[in-house]
């Protein structure tokens, strides 16, 4: 069969080898079409990434340093001045990006791996075991997470490994409910009947068959649901319950700085200095915020309204 | 028995289930406590005797389920037992104060800050969601879209001491500590709370708003509004004859909702300007350890959530105009 080159054939077109866009590939098509608001907020967590990962690379001074100036001004040596024993405000703030939101993935990956993994063999089990779970949950989301942290953490008193058990722990409920309500509809498809036939276990269901067709709305979730640790935890350690000193918070240094607010009259730059912490969880929250929107609008197509 | 009738004592009952349930939870923080914890409270210079004492007290040489009821017991009639500050000073608990005393007046203050961001809130809220579903996709409701995804983003402690830079500090309008007593006059007192109050509303007009406009929006999908707007009803009249009328058990719902994210709210910013709430008496508490008053806190948080949650549920239900009407 000879083909002129001008000729179309449908036979071709089928039969010719797909070409398959590889994951770069679609990645930067994506990341081509993504709006402002996204591209501003990747850029802004690929920074804080960068800062927490380099933090005694880019800091001047170390994180508990502590100098003879406190409450020294903004200067060359000191960038945002110093805190109120002497520890240079803007080292802290570099590595407060390294504990704070270190702490608050790794809160948030505990919640995840709980509330998932429950979420999900609740889903599959759907006897005794989906009922104790659920109740559980439903009984554990009707204390205000905030209070139920205070009156744990009295309990077993701050520490870093509390805090993270703790938050994770209540934060697992939301994830159990998402996780559990995507998977419902999954686990009745016919290929987890198949692999049900086939013998597979209880794991590799949840792994192999489930997981990947609930992922979507789980990585939107994930975003979210780090804000909501995020702010929490920086919440807890502003009250002076959660990250203890001497390590660099931006919740605490918001706490400790707080007077210097007073002074603003006569020097903006001190008065500014307090908020600087802030700004910064701010600023991280409303960057997740952005990314997850557009995440969201590009797998479901939802829209806010 | 008439079907919401029936609903709404069902959802009483769960309501009191949760309550039961959270009840026991925060009674058990008292159990969870590390052994040497009588000694920690009473100070190093504590005899064996007095350690016991404290152990008899409250009364962990009997069994939990005894103890339970006896502090349920004495919840219900008012009693939440007795801080345990103060008790390494004076000797047998001279110096200590019922949990009650304590909680009472700061109560009270907590009620005020929250009805007093309410009554600004709720109408503001109210007024911008109607308002931004009515000019959809207009300037106006980008702008406050975006001012309000903003707000949600914020930590409450951020929004507060921006507040306190603006118009405590650089324009000094109003009082940055909200220290009032029983004896503030309603006035003052009003003052005193406008920063706090101002905070709060910021915070939650965003939520409110929010759902207040997805609310309508969602209404205005529905075949009944396309018929009203083709019959030649104008925009206004569409939004407020027709779709709000149907729109009041959501938001009736999404009010009840915040006012509950209120509660928890509140515990920070009363921590920012001072405000002696219960919100600011239980982080002390908590740093404390002071167990007791925590658990008072725990329990009447938690109650008011669960309230106000149980009374969005029954609003929503009795609102509902297919249960209302059964065929």
């Amino acid at each position: 069969m000879t083909q002129e080159p001008d000729t179309y054939s449908a036979l071709a077109e089928v039969g010719a080898p797909q070409e398959r866009r590889s994951f770069w590939d679609k990645l930067v098509l994506d990341l081509k079409k993504s709006p402002w608001s996204a591209r501003f907020g990747m850029l802004v967590i690929l920074t804080y990434a960068m800062v927490g990962i380099f933090a005694p690379a880019l800091a001047p001074h170390g994180e508990a340093e502590v100098f003879a100036e406190p409450y020294a001004p903004w200067s060359s040596k000191f960038i945002f001045g110093t805190d109120q024993i002497g520890r240079d405000i803007f080292s802290r703030m570099i590595f407060g990006a390294r504990n704070t939101v270190g702490i608050a993935v790794a809160t948030t990956l505990l919640a995840f791996f709980i509330g998932g993994s429950l979420g999900l063999a609740a889903a599959i089990d759907r006897g005794w075991l989906d009922q104790f779970l659920s109740r559980t949950v439903d009984v554990l989301m009707a204390i205000p997470s905030l209070i139920f942290a205070l009156v744990l953490l009295s309990i077993f008193g701050s520490t870093v490994t509390n805090l993270i058990m703790i938050i994770a722990v209540l934060d697992s409920t939301r994830v159990f409910r998402l996780t559990r309500a995507v998977a419902l509809n999954v686990v009745v498809m016919d290929y987890v009947e198949a692999a049900r036939l086939r013998g597979e276990g209880l794991s590799w269901i949840m792994r192999c068959e489930i997981l990947p067709n609930i992922l979507p709305p789980l990585i939107a979730e994930f975003g979210l649901r780090f804000c909501f640790v995020f702010l929490s935890i920086a919440a807890l350690s502003f009250l002076g319950v959660g990250i203890q000193p001497p390590t660099a918070d931006w919740g605490s240094m918001v706490r400790d700085n707080a007077s210097l607010i007073q002074f603003a009259q006569y020097d903006l730059k001190a008065g500014l200095t307090p908020l600087l912490p802030a700004a910064a969880i701010a600023l991280l929250t409303v960057a997740v915020n952005f990314v997850v929107d557009w995440f969201l609008h590009k797998t479901s197509g939802l829209r806010d309204e | 028995m008439h079907p919401v009738l029936k609903t709404v004592l069902e959802r009483l009952g769960l309501g009191l289930a949760t309550l039961f349930v959270v009840s026991i939870i925060i009674f058990s923080a008292i159990e969870l406590l590390p052994g040497d914890f009588g000694q920690a409270v009473l100070g190093q210079s504590a005899t064996e005797e007095t350690i016991a004492a404290f152990r008899r007290e409250l009364g962990l040489d009997q069994p939990a389920y005894q103890r339970y009821l006896h502090w349920v017991g004495n919840v219900v009639q008012g009693d939440f037992g007795t801080s345990f500050s103060g008790r390494n000073s004076g000797s047998s608990g001279a110096g200590t104060r019922s949990v009650v005393d304590l909680i009472a007046p700061r109560f009270w203050n907590t009620l005020f800050l929250a009805s007093v961001t309410a009554t600004i809130a709720v109408p503001i809220s109210l007024l911008l969601g109607i308002t931004t579903a009515l000019y959809r996709n207009s300037t106006y409701d980008r702008t406050v879209n975006t001012a309000t995804l903003t707000t949600i983003s914020f930590p409450e402690f951020f929004v507060a001491y921006i507040l306190i830079l603006l118009f405590g500090s650089l324009w000094p309008i109003f009082p940055s500590l909200a220290n009032v007593n029983e004896s503030t006059p309603l006035g003052e007192r009003l003052f005193r709370t406008v920063l706090p109050a101002l905070t709060l509303t910021l915070v939650i007009v965003a939520h409110m708003m929010r759902m207040t406009r997805a609310a309508i929006i969602n209404l205005l999908a529905s075949p009944y509004i396309q018929m009203a707007r083709l019959s030649g009803a104008s925009r206004s009249e569409v939004i407020l004859k027709h779709a709000l009328p149907n729109a009041w058990a959501p938001i009736a719902t999404v009010i009840a909702f915040n006012l509950a994210y209120l509660v928890v709210g509140v515990v920070v910013v009363e921590v920012v300007f001072v405000y002696p709430g219960i919100g600011q008496l239980m982080v002390d508490a908590v740093t404390a350890r002071d167990i007791p008053v925590v658990q008072g806190c725990a329990l009447i948080f938690a109650m008011t959530y669960i309230l106000l949650n149980l009374i969005a549920d029954i609003i929503g239900i009795i609102t509902n105009p297919r249960l209302l009407h059964p065929k």
